[in-house]
């Protein structure tokens, strides 16, 4: 990979987490709440069925935490397990995108 | 310890890569159990009453934890990067370190 | 009485032991020269100024990177023991010596070099001391080289390619610098995985540079400057 690509991942894991920040605050305060109120699969599923709030901020939450996430394990493997190069890259893109794809599928499963 | 590495910066590097690790295999497992809601609330109740269990709540607390230490460590690491730098930048990761605990506690308190 | 182990041979080898009295005001390097001069002649270790300018001395002592120099043995032998070995992540030439070539062609690769644009000829060049991009360079401009923070990195140890945070401290002084003429070079230089964006803020060099230097803020400078670089500005 160039140093330019490689420095455009960066500014993507950087981007991310800026989106990120907030989707996760969001998202621990909504766990602190949802604990409280008693986790059942109704209570959770009454709350997100059918909303388009919820759709779009849990597929936006989604994406970027598959593309945050997929870009640190690139780093890790590199790092700790001397895997480098196009195998490599291969390995985290296809780790994004199933990260990606699950995810979605579990938004679609609350929402829709 | 390796002696060089027994200091704040290097504590936020490591607690920030390990939960991070963590919640990318975490990641799908949660994903897998939410997708059960496609079979109907029932299937989804089903796995909820098995995670009743205390073994699994407190595996949740430490999910949560590493959720709120991989943010804390994070937010740090936008701060050392973007912002112009202070000296009082060094602090950050006990202030890292502090989010983390207080939203632990939040989180466990809640219960 | 100090129980001091020294690393003896090269990339291969082992610890050997030696018995040192204490004196008052000892210095690590005291110490090594004791041994080297009244215990085993053949024992090799650099060194030069002893009095903590020019970095010759930096070694490994109780696990640290540090200038044995200006390393009192109160302030680490506190039990009677010191293990003293060569710079990490750099190859061992023999005993205490480290074989410092790549962490200098590193310095080389990161653009750590004056690019002059001006004939002898021409007027001063007028750089206000106060100015932002000075008081950026100063801050890392007392560098002389010695390695110690090229040690202590992780990434270093976990990365053969990063540049580290020596090179890269000095690349940044450079890129404040109104008068070079290499610029968008060096950003190109500094980039990437080999460059200033493996920096994951470990700030091990900046806890153990003997200088009070801190090449996390130089590279976390250079991290905001080659963003230009990543979004497509500049030389491939």
């Amino acid at each position: 990979m160039s140093a330019r690509n490689e420095a455009r991942l960066w500014l993507a894991q950087r981007a991310t987490a800026a989106l990120l920040a907030p989707c996760v605050l969001v998202h621990l305060a909504t766990l602190v709440f949802a604990v409280r109120a008693g986790l059942s699969a109704q209570a959770i599923l009454e709350r997100t069925h059918g909303s388009l709030a919820w759709g779009v901020f849990y597929s936006a939450f989604v994406l970027a935490a598959a593309l945050h996430g997929a870009i640190g394990l690139r780093t890790v493997a590199a790092e700790w397990l001397g895997w480098r190069g196009a195998g490599a890259d291969a390995a985290s893109a296809f780790a994004g995108l199933a990260l990606a794809l699950l995810g979605l599928r579990a938004v679609a499963a609350v929402v829709l | 310890m390796r002696p060089a590495r027994n200091h704040p910066g290097w504590w936020a590097f490591i607690v920030h890569r390990l939960s991070g690790v963590g919640l990318a295999l975490f990641l799908p497992a949660h994903f897998l159990v939410l997708g059960l809601a496609l079979g109907g609330a029932a299937a989804l109740d089903e796995f909820l009453r098995w995670s009743e269990r205390p073994l699994v709540k407190a595996a949740e607390w430490g999910l949560v934890m590493l959720l709120a230490a991989h943010f804390a460590g994070g937010v740090r690491i936008l701060a050392l990067e973007f912002l112009p730098w202070r000296e009082w930048h060094k602090a950050l990761a006990a202030v890292a370190a502090a989010f983390a605990l207080a939203a632990g506690l939040v989180f466990a308190l809640a219960r | 009485m100090l129980r001091v182990a020294v690393w003896r041979g090269g990339a291969q080898g082992k610890l050997q032991e030696f018995e040192v009295p204490r004196r008052p005001s000892q210095t690590v390097l005291d110490v090594v020269t004791y041994i080297q001069r009244r215990l085993d002649s053949t024992l090799s270790y650099r060194f030069a100024c002893r009095v903590g300018m020019c970095g010759s001395c930096a070694m490994t002592v109780n696990g640290k990177p540090r200038w044995t120099c200006r390393t009192h043995v109160d302030r680490v032998g506190g039990d009677g023991r010191l293990v003293i070995e060569p710079l990490a992540n750099l190859p061992v030439v023999k005993d205490l010596v480290a074989d410092l070539r790549e962490f200098f062609d590193k310095w080389s690769r990161a653009g750590g070099r004056f690019h002059p644009t001006q004939a002898r000829d021409a007027d001063f060049a007028r750089v206000r001391p106060d100015s932002r991009q000075r008081r950026e360079a100063d801050a890392g401009i007392e560098c002389i080289g010695c390695a110690v923070c090229y040690a202590a990195c992780d990434v270093v140890k976990w990365n053969p390619a990063y540049l580290g945070p020596a090179a890269l401290n000095r690349a940044w002084t450079l890129a404040n610098d109104p008068r070079d003429g290499a610029q968008r070079e060096r950003l190109a230089a500094v980039a990437g995985d080999a460059g200033c964006h493996a920096c994951h803020t470990m700030m091990s060099c900046t806890e153990l540079c003997p200088k009070h230097l801190s090449p996390t803020r130089s590279i976390a400078g250079l991290k905001r400057a080659t963003l230009g670089f990543a979004l497509g500005e500049g030389e491939s």
